[in-house]
């Protein structure tokens, strides 16, 4: 028989027939809760069936509470077999369940306090880290052996070979675009064939090393937060520092050096492919023959353009690293935080990347470079 | 007793990852209300076993039937439908660590049920009562709680949906003596107080000496199962050494003493 819970207005009657279990619950809760908004002088309880653990806790705490305001309850029928049970553990003294209510002004204040206070924290962290970081570099550079080259090693082929796909066909792609819309912006004025330096010279100063960047940022930032944080959550690296070893230089310094040496390499990639995809195109849209686009290609770039975009690479590998690595290692206690940190270190990477973009392109133009 | 119908009944379950073969041929029942110990050594199939009572793994062959209806030739469906009348806590609590201990006890039944939050907060109230936690550790978060808070936080998580039967994995491991034996205490209080059905999977020679009325323990890929005193005289190697070396002979000496003073 299903559960059916009615309350009885004028005769202050509350009739349960069949059995409730949690499941049944909220067809009680909502018979309880009329019960309370119509504030009976007395109240009779007729029980039909067999009433669960949960069940019998609301039904008795209604009870009680009616009680407690000296209203007169009685109770006929099939008594809650674990009413015994129940008023023991009521009894018990636990305390009082806390307020979960609103947050007063001082709650904001001591919340609002509380971030600043974690901001600061967080970089006083970052200084440590980077103290401790060019600490270990210091010690390592002067033995292979602390330098850990196959820890380097298999990072490189984790961030760098393995990357290599989608940074091409990222490069490809992004060439492509510009060439289309270069040849299209520029017919008008029978100047189709500067298609080729605006692709050239876009590809070679800035959107190769900064799209690589990006993708880096997104693949290799979050892994290296990710594998820390997990790390740190499984006081792994609270192992290693107790075995004697430095954390730093074994875990931090092998990623940052690998994705360091690997940009680079990966920049060349995302260059040649861009250019190839700017050839491509340029063949396709203004009938270029590639040997022209050749010719066109070096008169169109100077001795340091390919150096302009290249030796912004190591260090777009530098702030990444550091920022996945730094934020890997702040992660502490939860799940939550190891979400959080690792969107964190993708965010801020790729912020990194561009803001220095930004300077470099200021000083490259004050150098005339 | 013999008109008692066994409330989990497995069959010739087998179990195999590759080559490797964890079960072959294990068959057990669980009689309601009782405490049903599951031993075995490392790597024996313990967890595996449990995750196939669960429902969480489909074993290679055989069968896992929990109150007549069989969990292994379920639709998924019918399976979320069993698993509410089941309870479980795993070895480290698995409590959700972003989550208060509040929003991890009331999380099952507010996904389940359409309850008001007065509700909610009353039979909140109830599953900390009922495992015996202070009602303040309701607004921390699990990482903030002792390893003994953990375990009983996750023991009322379990009960949050009235189960008929309570799956521990592990509940006594990384506690010290006295907050194990309370939660000894605890798991025994429930069975008697609820007629609640408990499997534990357990190293613990003291809870399992303490609690279980039965116990079946896995050796060579099979089951044995007796109740507890059968399963002490037994004269599998492995079980004699399970329970009469260095750490079983202290214990039961404790414990005839214990019944002797």
């Amino acid at each position: 028989m299903s559960f059916n819970a009615h309350f009885d207005r004028s005769a202050a009657r509350l009739v349960l027939k069949g059995d409730c279990g949690m499941a049944e619950a909220p067809v009680l809760a909502t018979a309880l809760a009329a019960v309370r908004s119509a504030e009976p002088g007395t109240l009779r309880v007729e029980i039909g069936g067999r009433l669960d653990i949960g069940p019998s806790w609301l039904l008795r705490a209604l009870v009680v509470e009616l009680r407690g305001a000296g209203r007169h309850v009685e109770i006929e029928g099939r008594m809650p077999e674990h009413l015994r049970y129940l008023d023991e553990v009521a009894s018990r003294d636990v305390g009082s369940m806390p307020d979960f209510g609103r947050a007063t002004f001082a709650d904001r204040f001591a919340a609002f306090g509380g971030a600043l206070r974690r901001r600061v924290a967080s970089w006083y962290e970052a200084l440590m880290f980077g103290g401790r970081l060019l600490e270990s570099a210091g010690t390592a550079w002067r033995s292979l052996k602390r330098l850990r080259v196959p820890s380097v090693v298999r990072h490189m082929h984790e961030t760098g070979v393995q990357a290599i796909p989608v940074v091409a066909v990222i490069a490809l792609l992004i060439s492509v675009i510009s060439a289309y819309i270069g040849a299209q912006q520029l017919r008008p004025f029978g100047a189709e064939i500067y298609t080729v330096d605006l692709v050239t010279i876009g590809v070679l100063r800035e959107l190769g090393v900064l799209l690589t960047a990006i993708m880096v940022a997104g693949r290799t930032g979050s892994a290296y937060a990710a594998e820390l944080g997990v790390m740190k959550l499984n006081d792994e690296v609270d192992a290693l520092e107790a075995m004697g070893m430095n954390p730093y230089e074994v875990l931090v310094l092998p990623r940052v050096v690998a994705l360091v040496l690997v940009m680079p390499l990966l920049t060349v990639v995302a260059d040649f492919m861009g250019l190839a995809g700017g050839a491509l195109l340029t063949s396709y849209l203004i009938d270029l023959p590639w040997s022209q686009f050749v010719m066109r290609l070096d008169s169109s770039i100077g001795d340091t353009t390919f150096w302009a975009g290249m030796v912004k690479a190591p260090v777009f590998g530098l702030l990444i690293a550091l920022t996945g690595t730094l934020r890997g290692l702040q992660v502490r206690e939860s799940s939550r935080e190891l979400g959080r940190l690792t969107t964190v270190a993708v965010v801020q990477s790729i912020f990194l990347v561009i803001f220095a973009d930004a300077l470099f392109a200021i000083y490259f133009l004050e150098l005339d470079f | 007793m013999a008109a008692v119908e066994p409330l989990i009944v497995v069959r010739d379950v087998v179990n195999r990852f590759g080559a490797q073969v964890v079960h072959d041929g294990v068959s057990f029942e669980v009689m309601p209300g009782e405490v049903f110990g599951i031993v075995g050594g490392s790597g024996s199939g313990k967890s595996v076993l449990l995750r196939t009572l669960l429902g969480l793994r489909q074993p290679d062959a055989g069968s896992v039937a929990i109150e007549g209806r069989e969990v292994t030739a379920m639709d998924d469906r019918e399976l979320r439908d069993v698993k509410r009348r089941y309870g479980v806590t795993f070895q480290h609590g698995a409590l959700f660590t972003s989550l208060t201990v509040a929003e991890n006890v009331t999380l099952p039944v507010a996904e389940v049920l359409d309850l008001d939050e007065a509700s909610l907060a009353q039979l909140l109230e109830l599953r900390l009562r009922m495992v015996g936690l202070p009602l303040e550790a309701a607004a921390k978060h699990p990482a903030q709680l002792s390893g003994g808070m953990v375990k009983r936080v996750a023991l009322a998580r379990a009960l949050a949906l009235d189960p008929k039967i309570v799956f521990l994995d592990e509940p006594t491991a990384g506690l010290d003596p006295i907050a194990a034996s309370a939660f000894d205490e605890l798991v025994l209080y429930l069975r008697d107080s609820l007629h609640l059905t408990i499997v534990m999977v357990t190293h613990d020679l003291d809870t399992l000496m303490r609690t279980c009325d039965r116990v079946a323990v896995l050796v060579d890929r099979k089951v044995i199962v007796d109740t507890l005193e059968g399963i002490v005289a037994n004269e599998h190697p492995w079980i004699r050494h399970y329970f009469h070396g260095g750490r079983g002979r202290a214990m039961r000496a404790a414990q005839e003493d214990g019944r002797g003073a």
